[in-house]
């Protein structure tokens, strides 16, 4: 069978999967809805967790970004696990022990503060939209791809899915759909990995892949270094950005993942605080699974890209090469006229003549492997499930930002049950369909945008839980001030060097060095300096918010 | 069953949250340590040295995989010990 045949039949057995699973769990309450009823067991949470967490960006893009950055891709890798340290320790098991549904619950109740539950609404659908016009662009691509129909179809046959089981499922159609997607993806991630591991170096597991020796007896780290610095590249284990912007894009990423409402949410669904701190665990084990894989694939797509390519004849290039042009992520410009694909870096004298867009790395890797068919489809399976299971996860926060948070908390408490589980499936379908049309319309500047989704979590969110646990003087007038000034300087450090001036952003106008990406650092720093500072000028806050804060201190009560 | 007067409650509490900052402040200084320290700031000189048994130059190891192995430790031996404590200080969750 072709890549095309496989293509259709591994993408619909694991539709009818997700779709088979939807019905089984459908959510008959409101806290089934938001929290799939609040008893799900640790390590099934760890795996939808993982699903949830680890979206199309790290399973079409990251490999292939480390790939062409070598070292400094490292900021991926330690940003986006390093995050689960902090989520563990500093927030998943108070958050569990306070209960409710979201975080926009947590910021109002404990800040006593509408204006404070509106921000963090704000914010949590700022994030979640930001992250999920991603996602459905991803699913267009893929299924533009591999089915050979146009984009728009691609994201509305992806909308469809996520329709039917967000809109009736919710928390819990999505939990355990979740389970099924990570199995897919997981799968579907390893399986070609696993084969290029032992194409490459001999070996079956990946992971040690990486600190391998290909059959020529060099190691395949010295090898790369090597041929990096033949053709002209920044060293491969070295990188090239200055180590202040990698220490401030790395913690920024880390208080971004730590401060995202879709991964925080998932936690108020085990049964026991202990559970939540268990569950960590486990989701940082499952999406370790695949992070640990990506940097070997990086360094074996970056080696067979190389020695493939790299001064070979454009005639002698096998079907593959032709294929990806046509996607018009490969592009091959003949400067020199000789015949032959110079790929050079920017230390070479030699002009370069190719370039390659970082999504091929994994989407073409089992074809550049030479890999059969299936391998090829299962790929497409894989980033479907990643984007879809990141893409239900962002939509049901902002379904219960606006039924739970804005409807019942702020305008209309006295809203029944039913009423207001009907008001979370009808903002779940508006949701859906707003992201699908994000996702047709891609705004041009989606890569850029993600910046800002982590920088304002690390400024905003972060912050804000951590001072509501830790500290039990911290008042509405020292959160709000704290998350005003964080939010504005790293939203307006970005605008001026991502959409105002952008051809200014350069390492010398930067602030000490530090990139748009690492600014959200700066404004997590700021927001607890500023918080730190005002919140004297106002008196603690009641005795009943005191006395809330101890609760969720300890698993047992307290206070009794 | 009788409920302790809450002064003892209170002193109880307030004695397992220090333990609790303690050891969190500690772990936190581990994770720091492999990526922020390791990971990042010694990377170059780490890099001279290589992983014992393997190819890998060390830093590059603890900057794309070591870091997170450490990292799953961290979670897990945190909420194990949180669950000592638990018991220890009768704070269970029933």
């Amino acid at each position: 069978m072709d890549v095309q045949g496989w293509s259709i039949l591994l993408i619909a057995l694991s539709f009818a999967l997700y779709i088979g699973v939807a019905i089984a769990s459908r959510a008959g309450s409101t806290k089934e809805f938001y929290i799939a009823g609040g008893g799900v067991h640790p390590v099934v949470n760890g795996m939808a967790t993982a699903a949830d967490w680890m979206s199309a960006a790290s399973f079409i893009s990251m490999a292939g970004a480390i790939s062409f950055m070598g070292y400094d891709g490292s900021v991926y890798l330690m940003g986006w696990t390093g995050g689960y340290v902090l989520l563990a320790l500093l927030l998943a098991p108070y958050l569990r022990k306070f209960g409710k549904f979201t975080i926009p619950d947590f910021v109002g109740d404990r800040y006593e503060s509408s204006a404070a539950r509106i921000v963090a609404i704000i914010c949590a659908i700022f994030v979640s939209f930001t992250y999920v016009s991603g996602q459905m662009q991803g699913v267009g691509i893929v299924l533009s791809r591999f089915l050979e129909v146009d984009t728009t179809t691609g994201v509305i046959i992806g909308m469809g899915i996520v329709f039917f089981y967000a809109v009736l499922g919710g928390m819990k159609g999505i939990t355990y759909t979740q389970v099924a997607q990570y199995c897919v993806l997981i799968f579907a991630y390893m399986v070609p990995a696993i084969f290029l591991a032992l194409h490459m170096v001999d070996t079956p597991i990946p992971q040690l892949g990486l600190g391998g020796t290909l059959e020529n007896g060099t190691p395949l780290l010295a090898n790369l270094n090597n041929l990096h610095q033949d053709l002209g590249f920044a060293s491969y284990t070295s990188g090239s950005r200055a180590t202040i912007d990698v220490f401030f894009i790395t913690a920024a990423l880390m208080m971004g993942t730590a401060g995202l409402p879709h991964v925080i949410v998932r936690f108020y669904t085990v049964p026991k605080v202990k559970d939540a701190r268990r569950s960590v665990g486990w989701a940082l084990v499952f999406i370790a699974i695949l992070y640990t894989t990506a940097p070997a694939i990086a360094a074996f797509a970056r080696t067979n890209l190389l020695q493939t390519v790299s001064g070979q004849a454009y005639d002698d290039m096998p079907e593959w090469f032709s294929k990806w042009e046509t996607t018009g992520l490969l592009a091959h410009n003949d400067l020199n006229g000789d015949g032959l694909i110079q790929y050079t870096g920017p230390n070479s004298d030699v002009p370069n003549e190719l370039t390659v867009h970082k999504d091929i790395m994994v989407l073409a890797n089992p074809e550049i492997a030479g890999l059969p068919n299936w391998v090829i489809a299962l790929v497409a399976a894989g980033g479907l499930a990643a984007a879809l299971s990141t893409a239900a996860g962002l939509l049901l926060v902002v379904s219960s930002a606006v039924s739970h948070d804005l409807l019942k908390r702020c305008l209309k408490p006295d809203i029944s049950e039913r009423d207001e589980l009907r008001a979370a499936r009808i903002s779940a379908g508006f949701a859906v369909c707003l992201a699908g049309w994000f996702g047709v319309h891609p705004p041009g500047f989606v890569a850029e945008v993600v910046a800002f989704a982590f920088g304002l979590a690390a400024s905003s969110f972060f912050p804000v839980l951590v001072m509501g646990i830790f500290s039990k003087r911290m008042n509405r007038l020292g959160a709000i001030s704290g998350m005003i000034a964080g939010i504005s300087f790293t939203a307006g450090y970005i605008l001026w060097f991502k959409f105002i001036s952008p051809e200014s952003s350069t390492p010398e106008n930067w602030w000490f060095g530090i990139s748009p990406e690492g600014i959200g650092t700066f404004g997590m720093l700021l927001n607890f300096l500023v918080a730190g500072a005002i919140h004297r000028f106002a008196p603690p806050p009641s005795n009943e918010t005191q006395r809330m804060v101890e609760a969720i201190r300890a698993p047992g009560s307290a206070t009794e | 069953m009788t409920s302790p007067p809450p002064s003892e409650l209170q002193e109880r509490s307030s004695k397992y949250w220090r333990r609790n900052i303690r050891l969190l402040l500690g772990l936190l200084v581990v994770w720091a340590t492999v990526s922020f320290g390791c990971g990042i700031l010694l990377h170059h000189f780490l890099d001279n040295y290589t992983l014992p048994g393997s190819e890998y130059p060390l830093g590059f190891w603890f900057a794309q995989q070591g870091s997170i192995l450490v990292f799953i430790v961290i979670v897990f031996y945190y909420a194990h010990a949180m669950s000592k404590l638990d018991r220890e200080f009768d704070l269970e969750e029933e």
